[in-house]
């Protein structure tokens, strides 16, 4: 069907995940011989629940260290330049003051370390003078506490020499270029413009989202240690294994060299993700330069400034549809900001290649290069700001049709993939519509805007729909069958608060049809071996496989092994064998928004979300997570934003006192709900819930909010000045 | 952040000869100056704290009025039953800023001394005449969307944070203060000076002088009175344009109003022509667009803040129209 296309298979269709190698042939293993023990489905809650909540756990800055030195982070001031000198007599001078790290003492970092997509400049601290972005760490005040350190930070001395920048992106940037291919190529199908002209509608309209960040509640820390030739590390982040890799390429380690534990990390959103954030980098450093254990902590402003951030979007979205509402063309070209230090793809076009049936597609991404921190996955990388565009524009097709929008999306159900003619492996997005809709009381709306008022308050509904591409990634597990009778399972994964320990036990005890009180679950340790990242909605899938397959191998053993007996299972093999199909979870998302058309204030009074994302390992945790999606979508709808200074490039917002994310107030009864759903490429019949919550939720506020009023809000956030109406003339 | 001592008097001649020294600044709440000497904005040598000072609570004035002493917190001051029943916008103001957990540190006192929100004035890496005087403004041609429309110069373009001086200033509230020379009095409406060429000068209290309490007159009293913040989210957040008011109709025509407005300009605003083009007319929305406008023609947005001219207009009207007709 598709002469150049976009392959869905695991790992492409989502999320900055490396390829699985697609050429091995083993089945998937694992396969259930007796009926599951009914660990997974049960609402559990999370195990370490007590613990957090008496603040008896240890965050990554938490851990009581001996001799423990403390390193403050200086950023740049300017936007692009250079550092002219950096004078450190007054601060060297400075009580508890072990040194200073800048680019004339680091040590020489390996300039080919960084991410999927290739060199990250954004991981290459103090290698040069070069200032590539505000914001950027130029220096490491090490001292003997963390008070001294921050003292002796701020009686650094640096000069500059401003150089003109560049964060002024557009989708006409004169910069613009074809994005990488990461996750394949641009789809083209079918004639678009013969689809376009023979169309009884067209949208043609741009949609923009700005700078978002990951705003975990936990601020990045790092605390480093050499260890008789080894490097410990513990550090916040999302996947610990993928973080020791990384610092071993970065500093020319031995692998095995390094060790990296994240025992509890307080969110991550994509923020924890990126490879190795800087403060990891600045305290590897400062450990092998002073020969301490040195703990570098950023603040919430050095957060914003250092951390990647999901790049700002420009959208434009043409539709073609026939007076029936069938889609007869998408063509869907996303620009995104990019960093001139590394490389990205910011998918947007992901869902226009798979949600919907329409006669042509064509898609082309556009990164453009400007003079900012290298952006990286947050929140639904790509599917959240392109689901923003495409299903508003959907809304838009169904206005000029003045026909329901629920009625739009179903009239354009796919067979196959629509651009990759590849089989669905299970496709349960109508039963999430009508479900929905049904629930929500979909049926009596009034399709026109701005008719129903509430005194002085407009009042409107909306809806969207949308996919999140479902899979796992190379990992590996082992489990110890030890002679008490417990086992012992072992795999490198991450708990980054969404209750993946509570999750992994429930799968670890049904797969070796035990209770699970038996289970003793390690993760969160480099040590732990080979294992994919929090990340990509592919966490709980990728661990989960590991851990069954090294389940089903051990109660393939033999009877009457001697114990303790440890077996260990990578899934490498069996995710190449899975046959390529479209495999996504499904969700419908419906609100009701109320306005104030003298004030421009939106509040969301009802968000309904249903989901099709496979078997639920553990509907309590669950839920919760497909509920803080929908927040999540609804402050980017109505508040996130980050801001840069128009006169200097630089980030303004960089606190939660500016940088707006939903408050309490600002959230209404959520409703989420799971459709009967199975993923047949899984052995578990899982999919990921991490980021689907997410995702159609921003277009299905923007959609409520036309509704109410009359007004297209095409642009994030939908903030009070822009919905704002001048009284009417007298 | 720089070394300092501490001190905790308990009575006020003593706090007063203890902040006597030019480095000396006195702690309430310490939920705004803490941050700034954290951030290295406020480099105080001595901190005084006032919680020990027995100038905690409300009570009634003779006039009808109350007396709010200074450290009072912005919850106990907000909770309080004759707030709420004489001042009710008072304590919707109070109740509207910031987190409930501030609310329980922050101080009445503190309250009316606190610093810009400016983003420029806290970034020590960039030009701003009120931390640095003659070092220029930033805000005039960066970030501004909530800035100034009134009353601005070129020196300065920030505004004053507080909710709660809005609903006091409506109240034609008076801030009382010592100093080594005895006690002294000033009206809020006075107590602010215009931004002109000295932003860093924020109030006419003297170097030294303590706040002690703020009353509120009994004739002021308007147990049908309303505050209205419009902000980016709907808590947390400074205000884009706030309204407190209160309206007085007989017979469908205006006797009095009190309006003040927050988040325009330097310090809380009351509309005294806004006022004045209220007393005798009817009391229909038209006529209160028409003292919006006698009000706001003075504004003068900046180039990223003209919806706030629009905002603050329809926010009086909507303010006015809810207590003129208080069914709707």
């Amino acid at each position: 069907m598709a002469a150049s296309s976009t392959s869905p298979s695991p790992a492409t269709a989502g999320h900055h995940a490396p390829r699985p190698n697609t050429a091995g042939t083993t089945a998937p293993s694992a396969r259930m011989s007796e009926p599951p023990l009914g660990a997974i489905g049960m609402a559990r809650p999370r195990v370490e629940g007590t613990a957090k909540v008496t603040g008896a756990v240890r965050y990554a800055a938490d851990e009581p260290m001996s001799e423990l030195a403390h390193g403050w982070v200086v950023t740049s001031t300017v936007t692009r330049g250079r550092i002219r000198d950096i004078d450190t007599s007054a601060t060297l001078a400075m009580p508890g003051v072990l040194g200073v790290l800048d680019h004339s003492n680091a040590p020489r970092l390996n300039l080919d370390a960084g991410s999927f997509f290739g060199p990250d400049g954004g991981m290459h601290l103090l290698q040069n003078d070069e200032i590539p972005h505000s914001g950027r760490p130029i220096a490491l005040v090490v001292a003997e506490t963390a008070e001294q350190a921050r003292s002796a930070a701020m009686a650094l001395r640096v000069t500059y020499d401003k150089e003109p920048y560049d964060v002024d992106f557009s989708l006409e940037h004169p910069a613009a270029r074809p994005a990488t291919a990461f996750f394949g190529e641009d789809a083209t199908v079918g004639d678009v413009e013969m689809e376009m002209a023979a169309s009884t509608v067209v949208v043609d309209e741009r949609y923009v989202t700005p700078e978002a960040h990951g705003a975990a509640m936990e601020p990045h820390s790092a605390t480093v240690w050499w260890e008789d030739e080894r490097l410990q590390v513990i550090d916040s982040n999302q996947g610990p294994f993928l973080v020791a890799m990384t610092v071993a390429t970065l500093f020319r380690l031995d692998p095995k060299q390094v060790r990296v534990r994240s025992p509890h990390v307080g969110g991550g959103f994509g923020s924890k993700s990126g490879g190795c954030g800087p403060q990891l980098v600045l305290a590897v450093m400062a450990a092998t330069m002073f020969n301490r254990a040195v703990r570098v902590t950023l603040t919430r402003s050095q957060v914003f400034q250092t951390v990647s951030m999901r790049p700002a979007t420009d959208q434009r979205v043409r539709i073609g549809a026939d007076a029936y509402g069938r889609l007869r063309a998408i063509d869907h070209t996303a620009a995104f900001e990019v960093s001139n230090l590394a490389d990205y793809l910011e998918n947007c076009t992901e869902l226009s290649n798979t949600l919907y049936a329409a006669q042509a597609i064509r898609t082309r991404r556009t990164a453009v290069p400007v003079d900012i921190l290298p952006p990286y996955s947050v929140r639904g990388p790509g599917a959240t700001p392109g689901s923003f565009a495409l299903e508003s524009a959907m809304d838009e097709v169904a206005e000029r049709l003045r026909m329901d929008p629920l009625e739009l999306r179903l009239r354009n159900e796919p067979r196959v993939g629509p651009v990759s003619g590849l089989p669905f492996s299970r496709r349960n997005l109508v039963t999430c519509l009508r479900e929905g809709a049904r629930r929500f009381g979909w049926a009596t709306r009034d399709c026109q805007p701005r008719t129903r008022s509430d005194g002085h308050l407009l009042v409107g509904t909306g809806m969207a729909a949308t996919s999140f591409s479902a899979g796992a990634l190379p990992s590996t597990a082992s489990i110890t069958a030890e002679a008490g009778g417990d086992f012992t399972v072992a795999i490198g994964a991450s708990d980054i608060g969404t209750g993946a320990r509570t999750a992994l036990t429930a799968v670890a005890a049904e797969a070796l049809r035990v209770d699970p009180e038996r289970i003793r679950l390690l993760i969160a340790d480099s040590d732990l071996g080979p294992a994919w990242s929090a990340g990509g909605s592919r966490g709980t899938t990728s661990w989960s496989w590991a851990i069954t397959g090294a389940a089903a191998k051990l109660r393939s053993q033999p009877a009457g092994a001697t114990l303790p007996l440890t077996v260990s299972f990578d899934t490498t093999e069996s995710l190449g064998a899975l046959p390529p199909m479209e495999r996504h979870s499904y969700s419908a998302v419906f609100c009701e928004v109320a306005v104030d058309p003298a004030t421009g204030e939106v509040r969301v009074r009802r968000l309904l979300g249903t989901f099709a994302v496979g078997r639920v390992i553990n509907p309590l945790l669950a839920r919760s997570q497909l509920v803080g999606g929908m927040i999540m979508g609804l402050s980017m709808a109505l508040h996130e934003e980050g801001v840069r200074d128009p006169a200097t490039g630089r980030h303004v917002n960089g606190d939660f006192a500016d940088y707006h994310i939903a408050a309490h107030a600002d959230i209404p009864d959520i409703e989420a709900d799971f459709v009967p759903d199975y993923e047949p490429g899984d052995p578990s019949g899982i999919k990921g819930v991490g980021e689907i919550g997410t995702v159609g939720t921003a277009a299905a506020i923007a959609n409520a909010v036309w509704h109410a009023t009359g007004r297209r809000h095409r642009t994030l956030p939908i903030r009070p000045d822009r919905v704002l109406e001048e009284p009417p003339p007298q | 952040m720089k070394e300092f001592s501490y001190q905790r008097p308990g009575q006020v001649r003593e706090a007063l000869a203890l902040a006597a020294d030019d480095g000396a600044r006195f702690l309430g709440g310490g939920t705004n100056l803490v941050d700034l000497m954290k951030d290295g904005i406020e480099t105080p040598t001595r901190l005084v704290d006032v919680r020990g000072l027995p100038l905690d609570g409300v009570r009634d004035a003779p006039d009808g009025g109350l007396v709010i002493g200074a450290t009072t917190t912005n919850s106990d001051a907000a909770a309080h039953p004759e707030v709420r029943r004489r001042y009710p916008a008072l304590s919707q103001a109070v109740l509207a800023g910031a987190s409930g957990q501030l609310r329980n540190m922050a101080t009445v006192g503190g309250n009316l001394l606190q610093r810009t929100r400016c983003g420029y004035f806290a970034d020590r890496s960039q030009p701003c005449n009120k931390r640095s005087p003659g070092s220029g403004c930033s805000a005039i041609a960066g970030e501004h969307h909530n800035h100034a429309i009134l009353g601005w110069s070129d020196h300065c373009v920030a505004t004053h944070p507080s909710d709660m001086t809005v609903a006091l200033i409506a109240f034609d509230a008076v801030v009382h203060y010592e100093t080594l020379d005895g006690t002294h009095e000033i009206p809020l409406s006075e107590f602010y000076p215009p931004v002109g060429e000295t932003p860093q000068r924020e109030t006419m209290l003297p170097s030294g002088a303590l706040i002690t309490a703020v009353t509120l007159p009994g004739a002021a009293a308007s147990p049908r009175s309303r505050y209205r913040k419009v902000r980016e989210r709907a808590s947390y957040a400074f205000a884009n344009v706030s309204v407190a008011a209160a309206l007085d109709v007989n017979e469908g025509v205006v006797q009095g109003a009190r309006i003040a407005l927050g988040g325009l300009a330097s310090r809380p605003l009351r509309a005294h022509a806004a006022e004045s083009a209220l007393r005798g007319a009817p009391a229909t929305a038209d006529r209160f667009g028409v003292a919006a406008d006698a009000e706001l023609s003075a504004a003068r947005p900046l180039r990223d803040n003209a919806y706030k001219v629009t905002l603050a207009r329809n926010l009086i009207v909507a303010v006015l129209t809810e207590l003129a007709h208080p069914a709707e």
